[in-house]
């Protein structure tokens, strides 16, 4: 057999049918599900009189329309209520488990499948949400589906898939301190740009990605899709070992050192083919803002609003001046210049506990500027449990953070947690499309540290002056 | 879904780059538990904010088809996207490059995507904004888009999309074809992959 990529193993492991001139068939492995893109899809079951094959390689949770306060109180938003409502009663007829909304458990689906061991390597993993990327980080070939392939999945277990291209993207050398996983993928997306990867799944290679922790690894794969790719992975190491041991659905025994042992054969076989190879020089790797309206319209935290007139490609200028309207900036003013509204921290890119740990390391004893609303959203009920533990969320609260209920929240603003318009957030988000946040709303996506650090000084701070 | 062969019709030009899910329907309208009721949110914003955006014009109201810029349909993975497309009344777009999601939501749904080089588009794009009723036709069984006149260019499908596309067929059937094969491969799936209940 010719050398293959990790996701070509995983992928030819997964094959269930292969015919000429039709897209391959895979069986999947786990099916992740939430509220806002299934209720279609399970109407679709009963309308054709389908069940769910696969109860059992299938969970819910409702997490995008979620308040975040007063839980067990009925939503404000009566057709938030109306979706969540949905889900439970389609998960209870097609016996499908739900970590519902006052379940401890429950939480932004892709926190909660690497937490609870349910995400491992080497798996097939789906879910109607485009950032099912961020399971890629564990060496699982996983992305996102739309309600009609959700349907699908619920049939059969299985999804018919067109060969994807192989990618690599190797970040060479040692991260400078304050350069973190969010400032690796923001690099890369802005090397790469928005559409770089389509048809493509990447994987993430080199030193840096080899001594990140697995929850910044998650960091990275997640915001894959910001750079057009599905799926994104980094092969399984002892690092993705010591992560998944010991969780409730990770396998134990004996089980545990034959998973292992099969992990181990998944790396990318040495001469494998890659279609396009992009190499980043991580000793380079700055903190980064976003000044504009796609993921990778950034700059370093020390630069300024780019000018679009400097563009040599007359489509990239009228993009810029378009997203600089609408952000409403000026090109040279400095990034550090900016002035905040409202501060995000939380979103499926950054509120695990390592992320709420690097963001309290920069709050700490300090108070959020006067004028300036900030908010921290764990992402499940049990990063929340366990940074209140911690001593995180008195010291977040201390200083002036609003401490809240786990859930996707302001990332997309379907529950009551908006940005008005006109109001500029810096958010540890993955998307800073317009009005992605709120109609009207601005967004700089930035990580939990500088996120943290802008909350304190009411603009962008460059962390390297502040400490 | 309905069978789609052939899109005839004038177009509404959107010269933008990677126009993203959020734009096409807003996440707060993706509240709905049915596949309709969204074509009046399609481009909300833009829409709202701008009486002279194109799709508030007139003379392109009843358009079926679309011309796009490239990476069109990025971000998220919301089905919806495409529902609002159709129930806004379009039938194909035309543009240079699409998202990968929206791509498989299109072929799903009957949403006909026809890739062209830029410039063909570009030309497109001209022609409809100074003609805003000039006519457009996407043609399936022969893969090409193509104006009164003679202008003809070919765009590439997937065979599988195609033959789909054109049977109106829906692939949960198709699939279920290969019970057997699904059978088989649950057979030898080793026991200690992870199961969401015991
Ligand atoms: S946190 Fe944001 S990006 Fe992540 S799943 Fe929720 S809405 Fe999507």
């Amino acid at each position: 057999m010719p050398p293959r990529t990790l996701a070509q193993k995983i992928w030819d492991a997964h094959l269930v049918h292969r015919e000429e001139s039709r897209p391959d068939l895979l069986y999947i492995d786990l099916h992740l599900t939430h509220e806002v893109t299934s209720a279609q899809a399970f109407d679709g079951l009963r309308l054709n009189g389908r069940r769910v094959r696969r109860p059992d390689l299938t969970i819910a949770t409702p997490d995008h329309n979620v308040p975040t306060v007063d839980r067990d109180k009925p939503f404000p938003d009566p057709l938030s209520q109306q979706q969540v409502d949905a889900l439970r009663v389609n998960c209870a007829e097609f016996d499908v488990p739900i970590f519902d909304v006052l379940d401890a458990r429950q939480g932004i689906v892709h926190v909660i499948g690497p937490e609870q061991g349910l995400t491992q390597p080497g798996m097939t993993i789906v879910c109607g949400d485009s950032h099912t990327s961020t399971h890629g980080a564990f060496g699982a070939l996983a992305f996102g589906i739309g309600t009609s392939e959700v349907e699908h999945v619920f049939a059969t277990q299985t999804l018919p898939q067109r060969r994807l291209k192989q990618m690599s993207v190797e970040v060479t050398g040692q991260l400078p301190p304050w350069g973190t996983p969010k400032d690796i993928i923001l690099t890369i997306i802005n090397r790469i740009g928005v559409g770089g990867g389509v048809g493509h799944v990447i994987e993430y290679r080199g030193d840096v990605i080899r001594n990140i922790s697995m929850e910044g690894r998650m960091t990275i794969c997640n915001m894959t899709i910001e750079g057009g790719a599905r799926a994104g992975l980094i092969a399984p190491d002892e690092t993705t070992f010591a992560y998944v041991k010991g969780r409730p659905h990770a396998p134990a025994g004996d089980d545990w050192d034959a998973a292992v042992a099969r992990w181990r054969t998944l790396a990318t076989d040495p001469g494998a083919a890659f279609d396009k190879e992009v190499v980043i020089d991580g000793t380079e790797i700055e903190p980064h803002v976003t000044w504009g309206t796609t993921p990778a319209q950034s700059v370093p935290v020390h630069g300024d609003i780019p000018d679009p007139d400097a563009f040599d490609d007359p489509a990239a200028r009228e993009t810029a001046q378009r997203a600089l309207d609408y952000q409403r900036l000026q090109p040279g003013t400095k990034i550090t210049e900016i002035p905040l509204d409202r501060v995000f921290i939380g979103s499926c890119t950054n509120s695990r506990i390592e992320d709420l740990r690097a963001a309290a390391a920069v709050v700490r004893g300090r108070r959020v500027a006067d004028g300036v609303r900030a908010m921290v959203v764990p992402g499940s009920g049990l990063v929340k449990a366990q940074a209140e533990e911690e001593g995180l969320a008195d010291l977040f609260r201390d200083a002036g953070f609003e401490w809240r209920e786990a859930g996707c929240s302001m990332c997309l603003g379907m529950n009551p947690d908006i940005l008005q318009p006109g109001e500029r957030c810096a958010s540890t988000s993955n998307r800073n499309f317009e009005g992605r946040q709120g109609p009207g709303g601005r967004t700089h996506l930035v990580s939990p540290p500088m996120a943290a650090a802008a909350a304190l000084a009411g603009h962008f701070v460059d962390l390297r002056e502040l400490f | 879904m309905d069978p789609v062969a052939t899109v005839t019709g004038h177009a509404i030009p959107l010269p933008r780059a990677d126009v993203d899910t959020d734009q096409i329907i807003p996440a707060r309208h993706l509240k709905r538990i049915e596949r309709t009721g969204y074509g009046e949110f399609a481009f909300e914003y833009w829409r709202k904010n701008d009486p002279d955006f194109v799709v508030n014009r007139p003379e392109y109201q009843d358009a079926p088809i679309l011309l796009a810029g490239p990476n069109f349909g990025c971000g998220s993975s919301r089905e919806h996207a495409v529902w609002a497309l159709q129930q806004m009344g379009l039938r194909a777009v035309v543009g240079t490059s699409f998202a990968d999601i929206f791509r498989n939501n299109s072929a799903k749904m009957g949403l006909l995507l026809a890739p062209l080089e830029p410039a063909d588009v570009g030309y497109l794009m001209q022609r409809a904004q100074d003609t805003p009723d000039a006519q457009i036709t996407v043609d399936l069984p022969t893969q090409s888009v193509s104006i009164p006149g003679g202008w003809r260019r070919s765009f590439e499908i997937d065979p599988f999309v195609k033959h789909c596309l054109l049977n109106g067929l829906d692939d949960i059937g198709l699939t279920l074809q290969h019970e057997d094969a699904i059978a088989a491969f649950e057979a030898q799936r080793p026991a200690l992959l992870p199961r969401t209940k015991r």
